[in-house]
């Protein structure tokens, strides 16, 4: 049963990171949800020392806020101080994730938050953080109720804004001129990206989340021309490695959220060997003037 | 050479506008008259892209300010269509030339809502204007430069509206395929719409427009075309150094070359 609740931990956030990340890497700013993943650090500890405890709403909301926090700052330090954008991504979520380790090491002392559980996050634990609500969901382990949960927000978010986002994302420029506001799917999409990153943390922490971020997006934009099958792709990528990463890490008797990124690496690799193999015969085809008209 | 007109569609009044502190348009005043194809000329980096989008408001003037139907860009955004030019966006996104049409059928009332059967219908027929229904279902990756460009113009086709700012809708465009995209722009003007075109070939664009808009950084001309064929409004232009003066200045000693009427 423990195997079942943790590959189910690692397929639901990999859903929520697959969607999102499909449109981060599209907007060319997959970066982006790492910088989110690393400030919202300071959000956490914060948070946690006002509630003093990690699993608090209070953390959520805090945590969140500081990971939106640190993309209104990326984009002023892009567009208004003027500096390029990958190195205000470098400058501020490394401040921002200093912070939080100053505050964690001076003020936490050694509650059981250290800076190793939120990069590393503890997915084997997941099974036995049972729900306390007083209902029959009390005998399920807590991260899987939240994480489906919030599954099913991003699915109904990207389901009602695709067509914005869609555009947004291939033409922002055209977005503005047909009077859709970029800023606000923008800073939208972040929010999202920064409260997925605060509730999978604690199980697969920031590390992951980053690459269930990029990489199964990016595996899934290799193979496909269309934005839904890429989306879906991306969910099936992120699934299946969360599998084989599970029986990986069982295998070597090691770090489970490791496998999983080790997996989700040979994923991308096999899919770019095929596509290359079969670019070739692509190549054939397209050089066929027939075509060319 | 500048003539303002009564009533004008679009006024643009001292516009100004420099990229931190280059200034790349500088106190530009003309005025359009409705149904008129227009033609904006100008040497590479003379700052047409950079007036089409001061007019569509994506660029903030350092000072100045333009109309359009006698109000500010953002309230009435769904009367102006925009095709930018084809290199502002990266081809290789995962969209159907068709997808990219039917953004022209965004709405900002149902943004929520899937396209409606007559939203395709009108991105089809958009697509059959400029010759590309063929490729409806083509991934746009795999389509050629000029084909790019013309899912561009057939998404701005798509919206349906009465002005219509184009940046180079003939780059890449072969030329039986520009001969039937002008002819669709003609009869366009002539069911009233309005038509700025940016264009960097002299020697079609005084054939094509039926009013010249001469930019390099300053105005040099807005006028109609046949007053704009002048050799000092070309040398203004572009600047003694234009290797096409030659052949300019024979285009003009020949006054009656074909210009539509
Ligand atoms: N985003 C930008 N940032 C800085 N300079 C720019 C930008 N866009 C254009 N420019 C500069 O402004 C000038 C005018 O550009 P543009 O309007 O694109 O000219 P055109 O379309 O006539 O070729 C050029 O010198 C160009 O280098
Ligand atoms: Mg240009």
């Amino acid at each position: 049963m423990n195997a079942f609740w943790i590959i189910l931990t690692a397929s639901l956030v990999s859903i929520c990171c697959g969607i999102l990340g499909c449109f981060l890497v599209l907007r060319k700013i997959s970066m982006i949800g790492d910088a989110i993943s690393h400030s919202v650090l300071p959000g956490i500890v914060i948070a946690f020392l006002i509630s003093g405890s990690l699993s608090s709403v209070l953390v959520i909301i805090g945590a969140s806020l500081m990971g939106l926090i640190c993309t209104f700052l990326i984009e002023f330090f892009h567009r208004t101080v003027k500096i390029q954008s990958d190195a205000a991504i470098g400058m501020v979520f490394t401040f921002l994730f200093a912070v939080g380790v100053i505050l964690i090491t001076a003020y936490t002392g050694n509650i059981d938050l250290d800076v190793d559980c939120v990069l590393h996050g503890e997915i084997a634990y997941v099974p036995l953080d049972l729900a306390e609500t007083g209902t029959f969901l009390d005998s399920f382990p807590t991260q899987p109720i939240i994480l489906s949960i919030l599954s099913l927000l991003i699915l109904i978010f990207v389901f009602i804004g695709y067509k914005p986002l869609f555009l947004t994302s291939f033409d922002p420029e055209y977005a503005i001129a047909i009077g859709i506001s970029t800023s606000l799917w923008h800073y939208l999409l972040m929010a999202a990206v920064s409260v997925t990153t605060v509730l999978s943390f604690e199980s697969v922490g920031a590390i992951l989340v980053v690459a269930f971020l990029i990489v199964p997006a990016s595996t899934a934009y290799l193979l496909t021309d269309k934005l839904k099958l890429m989306i879906l792709l991306s969910c099936v990528f992120g699934i299946l490695s969360s599998i084989l990463g599970y029986y990986l890490a069982a295998y070597l008797d090691g770090s489970i959220a490791g496998a999983i990124s080790v997996m989700m690496g040979i994923n991308f690799a096999i899919v770019f060997a095929y596509t290359k193999i079969s670019s070739k015969k692509l190549q054939k085809i397209k050089s066929d003037p027939a075509l060319n008209s | 050479m500048i003539k303002q007109v009564p009533n004008p569609l679009i006024e643009v009044h001292d516009l100004t506008v420099s990229y931190h502190t280059k200034p790349v348009l500088w106190n530009i005043d003309f005025s359009i008259s409705k149904g008129q194809l227009v033609g904006i000329i100008g040497p590479n980096g003379a700052g047409k892209s950079t007036l089409l989008k001061s007019i569509m408001g994506l660029i903030e003037p350092q000072s100045g300010y333009v109309k359009i139907f006698d109000k500010n860009i953002d309230e009435i955004r769904d009367r102006v269509s925009y095709v930018p030019q084809r290199e502002s966006v990266d081809w290789d996104f995962p969209a159907s030339a068709l997808d990219v049409v039917l953004m022209g059928r965004y709405s900002r009332k149902s943004w929520f809502k899937r396209y409606t059967k007559l939203d395709r219908e009108i991105a089809f027929e958009s697509l059959d204007k400029v010759n590309m229904k063929a490729f409806a279902n083509r991934q746009i990756s795999q389509l050629s430069g000029g084909q790019q460009q013309r899912v561009f113009l057939a998404r701005a086709l798509a919206q349906q509206t009465e002005l219509y700012l184009m940046d180079e809708p003939f780059a890449g465009v072969d030329a039986s395929t520009e001969e039937s995209i002008l002819q669709l722009l003609i009869k366009m003007t002539k069911e009233g719409k309005t038509i700025l075109v940016v264009h960097h070939d002299l020697q079609t664009a005084f054939k094509y427009f039926d009013w010249m808009v001469m930019l390099n950084t300053s105005l040099i001309a807005s006028c109609p075309s046949a007053d704009a064929m002048t050799e000092e409004v070309i040398q203004n232009t572009y600047g003694g150094k234009l290797p096409l003066l030659s052949t300019i200045s024979n285009l003009i000693k020949q006054k009656n070359l074909p210009i539509r009427e």
